[in-house]
Parts: structure tokens; C-alpha cells; sequence
């Protein structure tokens, strides 16, 4: 392995660094094909293990191969105290993955993001001394992998806390601006350091003050932005992460960290504005924050709220030939997506046709409703997307809507006044019949009135979406 | 401005390769079914976890001669870094292993 291949600007290298470099190439390539299978549902989960393995390659090949620059490779005890951490890592991960409960899925995610940008931050602080005062590029560099790095992970430990609920929203007007001075500050600091000629030794006050003022920037950034925004917010953080992770490339000059942490960054950024979109909104809308706390034009003629007991429900979904099931986070929130599977089957062995219709944001992230029905056996076809299944509904003669709300409001066709107008929804109010089932007249997550709650169509079936469902399938069985 | 133009010269390589992952990126995540957008967000952010090479790197040359408070953030980085690479790829995994199962068993 130290057998000297050549010598490029001066430098020896040996058979071992070429390996290495390597080594990187065939990484950088996994996860570019990894990433490009997991954009795919027949190749997924096969591109999820490529990229793995193109990490589980490149962490070998660094720790037995990598040397500093007097060419001194890593001693057998660093080895071992680097595979101690490395299995500490490892077990508690790997447990916490496989043990969390689907609905905790998106928290897990966030969580996850927040460790990323944590290590990016700390690469960043340790590797700070190393830097040369002057270098401004290496310094930009180490800047902004702290700045980013911290920003993502305290940002991220506020959305895992939002998603989980143990933080509320807080927002005052004032915030905004707020933000917006700790921003500058925070990036003035961060000038500061890259454009000062003292030694970074004597600047260790500075790059400390920069770390906490970054950590509190991440606080800050994502207090303010509602709940039923985190999944734009995890994705954007997911986006950092990478970008913090490449910044650390350079402080190494590794070719694989920033491709990886560049594709990750340039990837996450993409799938940020496509959530956006499916919200009909843009990110600046997101971050400033808008949402919730918007009037609706409220004081209209709302109707007559009509409710349906059970067995009128079971009677009217067993003769339907057509039905549709509008899936919403309460769904999620209850368990109830095994015992909706349940009531699936049992009508459909009556002969109705049981779809489930999927709205893009449906659930706490995009996509998450598919794989809480794909855990509860709901079969693959059956799960229909929004825009197929809206030309559709004139035809469905019963729409289940369980603990959907805003993704079904025709507000966003109708109500200019309200804040999702605009936002593409699932046409349940053009079923024949609805059937809203919901544990009380509270609010959808955006804090606004639905006006399909009052539609002649509608009958509304209170009470907890999983008990509901369960007396409905009794009901169902002994008619 | 001179310092940056030094930078940009001598990461030149670095810095094609930024420009060129940003289009791979954008590239390779566009026509993404909804249905995927969570396991993809989950995956994309193990990746983000390659900051666990930087961790190795720092450790292995860490000198070992006298404890220091570097030493043991920089044991913490690698920690966390595992936790996001391990952890964000099982929770992919199984993820997807659902789909999996659906799919098999129907056909």
C-alpha cells in the first residue's frame, strides 16, 4: 500500500491514496445511482442499498487508507476509538429505525437531519485552528459549514419537536424582523472571521459566539413556521445538511463529501419547491409564514352541519358501487389505517369498488400517507393520486373523508379570501355522497372553516376515526 | 477579492464539480412519483451523512498523547454522524420495504 506510484506538485503518492481516491469515485457514482433508484417505486429500495454501500466503501477505505499530510496514515488506536463511535452510532440508529412507529416517521427523519448538521457544525468548529488567518477561502468555507451545520440542526431539533408536539408556534410580528437581524448579525460575524487577519487561534471567542448565534438563528428560523408546514421545513434543513456537508469537502479537499453533500443539497432544494407547489405556495410564503392565523371570510351563511349514525353509514357504503377513501393525518394520529384496511376488504368481498385517494401533502410529509397505508397491507394500486382520481369523483357514490380536512375544503376553488385558496384539493364534493368522519367541529390544521362540512351531500360521522371505523366493520358484518 | 480568486483557482476542480451536482441533483429528483417524495427526502438525507468521512478523518489524526475537549467533540461528531448515515438509511429501508411487500404478494 506505501509503495510511491509518482509524485504529482511535489507530493509522493502511493498505491494507497490512488485506491483511495478510488474508492471515492465508485462512491460518488453509488450515490448518484442510488439517488436516481430511489426516484423510482420498482427500484427503490435496491437504490437505497447502492448508496449505502458507496458510504459503507468510502468510511472503510478512509479509515484504513487515509493519510495526513506528513503521510502518516491512522494509528491502530485512533482505528479502534473511531470503531467504538462508529458502533455507538450504528446500534443506537439502527434500533430507533427499526423500533419507531410509521406515524413517527417524519419526527425520525427530522431527527436524524439534525445529528447530520450537528456533525457538520462540529467538523467545522475542530477543523477551524487548522486554518491558516488570510486564507479567506478556506476560511469561507469553514464558516459557512459551521453556520449551516448549526442552522440545520437546531432548526431541525425545533421541527422534531413541532412535529412530535412538544413545541407549539409562536409567532409575533416582530419575529420577522427579528430574524432578520440575527441574520445579518450572525453572517456579519461569520465575515468578520474569514476576513481577519488574526490567527484563529487567538479567535476562539469569535468562532464560539458565531456557533451560538447560528444555533439560536436555527431556533428562531423555524419557531415561527406552523406545523403543517415542517415538511417543506425538513426538507429545506435536509438541503443544509448537504450543503454543510460539502462545505466540509473542501476543508478536506474530498471529492466524494461534495458531490455527495452538493447532490443531496441540489436534490433536497428541488423536492422543497415541489412540496411547496403541491401547497400552491411559494418557500418565501412558507418561511415568512403567513399561514394560519389568516381570517377567512367567516361570516357567511355556513348551514346545517347533518350527522349519520352507523348504520344508515354501513347500509349507504355497503350498496355503493363506488367508493372512495380520503385518507388526512387524523387517520394517522388514531392508528387507524390497519382497521381502514379492514373495512377495505370487507367491501369489497360485498363487491364495491374501494379506492383511496392521495393527496400530495396529505399526512405530515409528501408521500407519508402511502407508507402508512402500505404498512396497514393496503395493495399498491389501489392508493390513486389526486389528479387521476378528481376526474373521477362525479362517478364515486360514497367519498369516506377520515380526519382529512383542508385537502378537501372547496375554499381553494372558491373563496379568493381564503389562505388556501388556490391550493389543488381532492374533488370529494363532487361524490354523489360524503362521509366525513371527524372527532368534533374543530378546524383543519390551517385554521380555516370548511364549507364541505355544510354541503346538502354531507353527513357527518363524529367521534375517534379508529372506534368509528371499528363499530362501522361490526356493523358492516352482521347485516 | 485577490484571496478568492486564489480560492477559486485552486479548487477549481471542487468547484466544477459543485456546478455540476447542483444539475444532478435537480436532474436525477425530477419526474419523482408523491408517492416516493418521503423515502427519497429520508434517503437524500443519509447521503447527507458523507460528513462522517470528514469525522473519521479528524479523529484518526486527533493526537491521543493528552485528553482534550476537540477529542471528545470530535468522537461526538462521529456519533452523530453514524446515527444520521445508519439510521437514515434503515428508516429508508424500511419505508420501502413496505411497497415491497405489497407489490410481491399480488402479483
Amino acid at each position: 500500500m506505501n509503495i510511491v506510484l509518482g509524485i504529482i506538485n511535489g507530493t509522493e503518492y502511493t498505491i494507497g491514496d490512488t485506491l483511495l481516491e478510488l474508492s471515492y469515485l465508485v462512491a460518488a457514482l453509488l450515490f448518484v445511482v442510488g439517488l436516481k433508484m430511489l426516484s423510482h417505486p420498482e427500484s427503490a429500495r435496491r437504490g437505497n442499498l447502492w448508496a449505502s454501500a458507496g458510504m459503507a466503501l468510502a468510511m472503510a477505505t478512509t479509515l484504513f487508507l487515509h493519510r495526513d499530510g506528513e503521510g502518516n496514515g491512522i494509528s491502530i488506536v485512533n482505528i479502534w476509538i473511531i470503531l467504538a463511535a462508529i458502533g455507538v452510532g450504528a446500534a443506537i440508529g439502527w434500533i430507533v429505525a427499526r423500533k419507531v412507529k410509521m406515524t413517527a416517521m417524519p419526527q425520525l427523519v427530522s431527527l436524524y437531519n439534525a445529528t447530520g448538521g450537528a456533525a457538520s457544525a462540529l467538523v467545522a468548529l475542530l477543523e477551524y485552528p487548522n486554518a491558516v488567518a488570510g486564507d479567506a477561502g478556506s476560511l469561507l468555507v469553514t464558516v459557512l459549514g459551521l453556520i449551516i451545520g448549526a442552522v440545520a440542526f437546531s432548526g431541525s431539533m425545533v421541527a422534531y419537536g413541532k412535529l412530535d408536539g412538544k413545541v407549539g408556534d409562536i409567532m409575533k410580528p416582530f419575529m420577522t424582523y427579528l430574524n432578520l437581524v440575527l441574520m445579518v448579525v450572525t453572517l456579519g460575524l461569520g465575515a468578520y472571521i474569514v476576513v481577519s487577519p488574526n490567527p484563529p487561534t487567538e479567535m476562539t471567542w469569535a468562532i464560539y459566539s458565531l456557533l451560538a448565534l447560528s444555533l439560536i438563528y436555527g431556533v428562531m428560523f423555524v419557531m415561527p413556521i406552523g406545523g403543517a408546514d415542517m415538511p417543506v421545513v425538513i426538507s429545506l434543513l435536509n438541503a443544509f445538511t448537504g450543503i454543510a456537508a460539502a462545505m466540509a469537502g473542501f476543508i478536506y479537499n474530498n471529492q466524494a463529501m461534495i458531490l455527495g453533500g452538493i447532490l443531496v443539497g441540489a436534490a433536497g432544494m428541488i423536492l422543497t419547491i415541489l412540496m411547496c407547489k403541491a401547497m400552491n405556495r411559494s418557500l418565501i410564503n412558507v418561511i415568512v409564514g403567513s399561514f394560519g392565523g389568516g381570517v377567512s371570510s367567516g361570516d357567511r351563511e355556513q348551514g346545517i352541519i347533518k350527522e349519520i349514525n352507523l348504520s344508515d353509514a354501513s347500509v349507504l357504503m355497503s350498496y355503493s358501487q363506488k367508493i372512495v377513501i380520503i385518507p388526512g393525518y387524523g387517520l394517522a394520529v388514531a392508528q387507524a389505517q390497519h382497521i381502514a384496511q379492514e373495512l377495505d376488504e370487507l367491501l369489497e368481498s360485498k363487491g364495491v369498488d374501494v379506492k383511496y385517494a392521495i393527496h400530495p401533502v396529505a399526512g405530515r410529509m409528501p408521500g407519508h400517507m402511502n407508507v402508512l397505508l402500505a404498512e396497514a397491507d393496503v395493495p399498491y394500486e389501489k392508493l390513486v393520486e389526486m389528479d387521476d382520481i378528481n376526474p373521477d369523483m362525479p362517478n364515486v357514490d360514497v367519498a369516506i373523508v377520515i380526519g382529512a380536512n383542508d385537502v378537501v375544503n372547496p375554499a381553494a376553488y372558491n373563496d379568493p379570501g381564503s389562505p388556501i385558496y388556490g391550493m389543488p384539493i381532492i374533488d370529494a364534493h363532487l361524490a354523489k355522497n360524503i362521509i366525513i368522519m371527524k372527532r368534533g367541529m374543530g378546524k383543519g390544521y390551517a385554521g380555516i372553516e370548511n364549507e364541505l362540512f355544510f354541503n346538502d351531500k354531507t353527513r357527518m360521522l363524529f367521534g375517534d376515526a379508529k372506534s368509528s371505523l371499528q363499530k362501522l366493520v361490526t356493523e358492516i358484518k352482521t347485516m | 477579492m485577490e484571496q478568492l480568486l486564489q480560492f477559486f483557482f485552486e479548487y477549481k476542480e471542487e468547484i466544477f464539480i459543485i456546478a455540476l451536482s447542483i444539475f444532478l441533483g435537480i436532474e436525477v429528483i425530477s419526474n419523482v412519483p408523491a408517492v416516493l417524495h418521503t423515502p427519497l427526502m429520508s434517503g437524500a438525507n443519509a447521503i447527507s451523512g458523507v460528513i462522517i468521512i470528514g469525522g473519521i478523518i479528524l479523529v484518526g489524526h486527533a493526537d491521543l498523547s493528552s485528553f482534550s475537549l476537540d477529542l471528545v467533540l470530535g468522537i461526538l461528531a462521529l456519533i452523530f454522524g453514524t446515527l444520521n448515515v445508519v439510521g437514515g438509511f434503515a428508516v429508508t429501508d424500511r419505508m420501502l420495504e413496505m411497497f415491497k411487500k405489497k407489490k410481491s404478494r399480488k402479483s
